[in-house]
């Protein structure tokens, strides 16, 4: 298939490159357009947010409120930090200014004159390459005052976080970005009626927005035929894990899961030819699959839904047969205690509890109603808490304990140890 | 220094009393960000940067020069991994522990590189050369298991690998001037 967002164009970050092949047509075709036709050309396209909540993109941007009577602001969510995911980091280095292209268009849609890029604090590098593409986009006059002579501004910033997951929840980002410490946000209101600095905010994914332009150049016909059809579009998918071809790779949506492990143009199969235990789909958060049922799962919002976990952030990691199931999950429940904000009690003593009964299960000292607890725990956890976090700690033990239940059974300590003991 | 004192006449001084002028570089970045509280997370970065690790004293001198109480400067600064409150060794040595890397095994290396340099990670060497930190997910699953050594993305180590990175890493003399231009610039 061609590749739209990661194409095999030398140099095409840079500015000059990026316009030879059709580079921010898409934004004067835009510019001519009346906003709400674009707003109306991006919900027709069937768009879903590449952020991990599959929300349609089109629906998104109705939401902000008319008129230029308060300021509005558009986020762009680049603080990637979820293990298994790696495909921002791509479009940062290698295209950027789809990107960008992507937010100005996404700016006259909803009538925005500053958007801000919030990208991860251990991206450096990434955070001056898209200063360095946004120096260009202004110094071409596709950013600033009076955009290609239409009279509509705005203005792009970034913004460097400073190592801490949650910024990745939307409500936790807009607090990072007015400086404050990084708490999500009770919801309603949503930031669509009052966002950052209390004005109505729209926050879209990175890869969201790198897909905009090819909405608005093919138009959303061509778009919405792109994969499936509940779900389309181009997807990057970052493979890792037990692969020989670990790395991210654009693929339309649908693509079987088993196809990206295996093909050799892909993940190029499990190495020393080793069965494939687990899968996690779409980053660390999803629910495991077991790998004797990935037969007829494909990379899309339903298919994966339907298999019994999500489509994430489409970082697809691989575990081959050797590997130590408790002790992965061990150290997931220790990400999600270590990120926990500690607003909430159930999740921030809830993964505390969770990562010390799965320490016991992993040197041998768990009971058998442990495995019990630690399900009861995570239900515990999920829904009652201010934001996603709370369930994305919850989700992976529940999977987990659900599918590889033998597998934590093995790890209880024998009965007549407990009495010796 | 006074809190109430002007930006302006902040910036007119010509050092800090402490005669620290790595003060007027962190006082330039606070100007270019027009002393805005909003922008406390960069300016903590600036400080950093310049002086290596937050110290008490630097961040009552940050809340006073944004007017921010110094409550908020130290809530904001404890709650983002990002900063430190101690210093750090010469370079630091952060291993990823996210997902992939671990199934990679980056555990594996944890432990090699604890038994041959006598430094468990979250503490540094006792020459004070080397910052032994673990990560939890940096973002380059595909190249993993992973490393940032200074700054730098390092994959696909080995237990070998990593041993001989760290002996460079101590053996090398002191590289920090270079990262303070980066930072401020």
């Amino acid at each position: 298939m061609e590749k739209y967002i990661l194409p095999n164009i030398p140099n095409y970050h840079k500015i000059d490159v990026y316009e030879q092949h059709g580079g921010y047509a898409a934004l004067k075709k835009a510019l001519q357009m009346k906003p709400d036709e674009v707003i109306d050309e991006v919900k027709k396209s069937g768009l879903r947010g590449r952020g991990g909540a599959c929300f349609p993109t089109g629906l998104k941007w109705s939401f902000m409120p008319k008129g230029n009577d308060k300021p509005k602001y558009l986020a762009v969510n680049g603080d990637e930090s979820e293990p298994g995911t790696f495909k921002d980091r791509q479009i940062f280095e290698f295209n950027p200014h789809m990107m960008i292209e992507g937010i100005i268009i996404g700016c006259y849609a909803m009538g925005i004159t500053s958007a801000y890029i919030y990208i991860r604090g251990e991206y450096r590098k990434w955070i001056k390459m898209v200063d360095g593409a946004l120096a260009d986009a202004y110094a071409k006059g596709y950013i600033g005052e009076n955009i290609l002579g239409t009279g509509f501004t705005t203005n792009i910033y970034t913004h460097c976080g400073a190592g801490a997951y949650i910024c990745g929840e939307e409500s936790a980002l807009m607090n990072s970005l007015e400086g404050e410490r990084g708490y999500p946000r009770v919801k309603p209101p949503f930031p669509a009626q009052k966002g950052l600095w209390g004005m109505p905010t729209t926050i879209n994914n990175v890869e969201t927005m790198a897909n905009v332009p090819l909405i608005l150049n093919k138009g959303y016909d061509w778009y919405s035929k792109i994969g499936v059809a509940k779900h389309p579009g181009p997807i990057l998918v970052g493979i890792s894990g037990h692969v020989n071809k670990p790395g991210v790779y654009e693929v339309p949506t649908g693509v079987p899961l088993l196809t990206l492990i295996n093909d050799p143009q892909y993940g190029g199969g499990v190495p020393n030819g080793k069965k494939i235990k687990a899968v996690i789909p779409g980053g660390s958060s999803t629910m495991v699959l077991r790998g004797e049922n990935l037969e007829g799962v494909n990379m899309d919002a339903d298919s994966l839904k339907a298999a019994g976990s999500s489509v994430g952030t489409a970082g697809l990691i691989v575990m081959d047969e050797d590997t130590d199931i408790v002790a992965v999950l061990a150290r997931i429940a220790h990400f999600y205690h270590h990120e926990s904000c500690g607003q909430c009690t159930p999740c921030r003593e809830g993964t505390g509890w969770l990562e010390k009964m799965l320490h016991r299960f992993e040197h041998g000292e768990a009971r058998q109603e442990d495995v019990e607890m630690l399900v009861e725990v995570a239900n515990q956890i999920e829904g009652n808490t201010i934001c996603a976090l709370g369930d994305a700690a919850a989700w992976p033990v529940q999977s987990f304990v659900k599918r590889f239940r033998e597998e934590f059974e093995k790890r209880v300590k024998v009965k007549e140890e407990v009495e010796a003991a | 220094m006074l809190p109430n004192m002007s930006l302006q006449e902040k910036s007119q001084k010509t050092a800090h009393p402490s005669g620290d002028n790595r003060f007027k570089l962190l006082d330039r970045a606070i100007t270019k960000h027009q002393g805005r509280g909003d922008s406390l997370i960069e300016i903590l970065h600036v400080a950093q940067g310049i002086f290596g690790y937050l110290e008490n004293d630097l961040l009552i001198y940050v809340a006073h020069a944004i007017k921010l109480p110094i409550s908020r400067v130290y809530g904001v600064a404890t709650f983002y991994h990002f900063f430190n409150l101690k210093p750090n060794g010469e370079h630091t040595f952060v291993l990823c522990m996210g997902t992939a890397c671990y199934v990679k095994g980056a555990e594996q290396i944890q432990n090699a590189l604890e038994e041959h340099h006598h430094c468990k990670f979250g503490q540094t060497t006792k020459d004070n050369k080397v910052s032994f930190i673990t990560a939890r997910c940096v973002g380059s699953c595909g190249l993993a298991p992973v490393a940032v050594l200074d700054n730098a993305v390092v994959g696909k180590l080995t237990r070998d690998e990593s041993i001989k990175r760290v002996e460079q890493m101590r053996n090398s003399v002191k590289a920090t001037e270079q990262t303070v231009q980066e930072v401020v610039v």
